[in-house]
């Protein structure tokens, strides 16, 4: 089966995220004064050949706790969904 | 015998002849070793130098943790063998679990190249052995992603064990707790974002690194002699 996986890096809670700051800072400026919370992250999407979801999820994982993210620093978050081969 | 240093270059990496050139001044014998290379030869220390290695994507130091030399550097740091990482071989020692703690981006998205002042915190380093506790030396800064960062219980074990190596008199970027520059449990592995070896000769406006290099120097000529 074929899935691609939607892998969303952000900042673990209490770690500082400079760019959501900045950006929050400037969205008033715009007229947008009723913004907050901003976090900016990451998104990567890949497509991985697995024999079912449980497995394709479990390398997904495995890919972000050795590379994708960096746990001292990061969270991550795993959308996997099924790809419909045309055939 | 004069002390053997190797010098990691990944492709990206931009300060391994500056490293070379300081190294060689103080009487150090510098090789080049590029990141596929499996060994480092017959080297006594090991210097990851500053630049962007495999152009920091991802994540700063990410990519360059898996480049097949690291296996060897973290075999020589296992060892005591002494491992300096200056700036981007900070991020990459950090990636790779040699040091604790993570560098992400300055405070203020502000990237920072100037001469800050950093306070020797300890002399339980390679790095620092040979400096005075408490001096302030005068250190060029270049970095974006340099706030050091870690979880609270690492920042009290890192304090409790003496292991921050650098503070900055004033904090340029965000760091936590003002650090500089940190080392392991035995003192071989040190990471720092300043570049000692740009403060090399009084020609470049500060010759405050020699202290940290020669210390580096005298590290690796021990670990020459025991071998």
């Amino acid at each position: 089966m074929r899935y691609e996986a939607r892998v969303e890096v952000s900042h673990l809670p209490g770690i500082l995220d400079p760019q959501g700051a900045t950006v929050e800072r400037a969205l008033p400026a715009l007229g947008y004064e009723n913004v907050s919370a901003v976090r900016i992250g990451k998104c990567i999407r890949l497509t991985v050949d697995a024999p079912d979801l449980e497995a394709a999820r479990s390398q997904v994982e495995a890919m972000c706790e050795q590379l994708l993210a960096n746990p001292v620093i990061e969270a991550y978050e795993i959308e996997l969904t099924e790809l419909v081969s045309a055939g | 015998m004069s002390a053997r240093v190797a010098i990691v270059v990944f492709p990206g990496t931009n300060c391994e002849l500056d490293v070379a050139r300081a190294v060689t001044g103080l009487g150090g014998e510098p090789e080049l070793v590029f990141h596929t290379e499996t060994t480092l030869g017959n080297a006594d220390a090991v210097v990851i130098p500053g630049g962007f290695a495999h152009g920091d994507y991802l994540r700063t130091g990410a990519l360059a943790r898996f480049s097949p030399v690291m296996t060897a550097v973290a075999a020589h740091a296992a060892s005591g063998g002494p491992v300096v990482g200056i700036c981007n071989g900070f991020q990459v020692l950090t990636e790779a679990a040699l040091l604790p703690g993570a560098l992400q981006k300055n405070a203020g998205l502000k990237f920072r190249c100037e001469t800050v002042a950093c306070r020797v915190e300890s002399t339980r380093s390679v790095l620092t052995s040979r400096a005075r506790p408490g001096s302030v030396l005068r250190l060029p800064i270049n970095h974006f992603e340099g706030a050091y960062i870690c979880d609270p219980g690492t920042l009290e074990r890192l304090r409790a064990e003496d292991r921050i190596v650098l503070r900055y008199v004033e904090n340029p970027n965000g760091s936590l707790d003002d650090i500089a520059g940190v080392t392991n449990a035995a003192g071989n592995v040190v990471g720092l974002m300043p570049h000692p070896e740009r403060a090399s000769d009084p020609l470049l406006g500060s010759a405050d690194g020699v202290v940290l290099l020669e210390s580096l120097l005298v590290a690796a000529g021990e670990r020459a002699v025991a071998a």
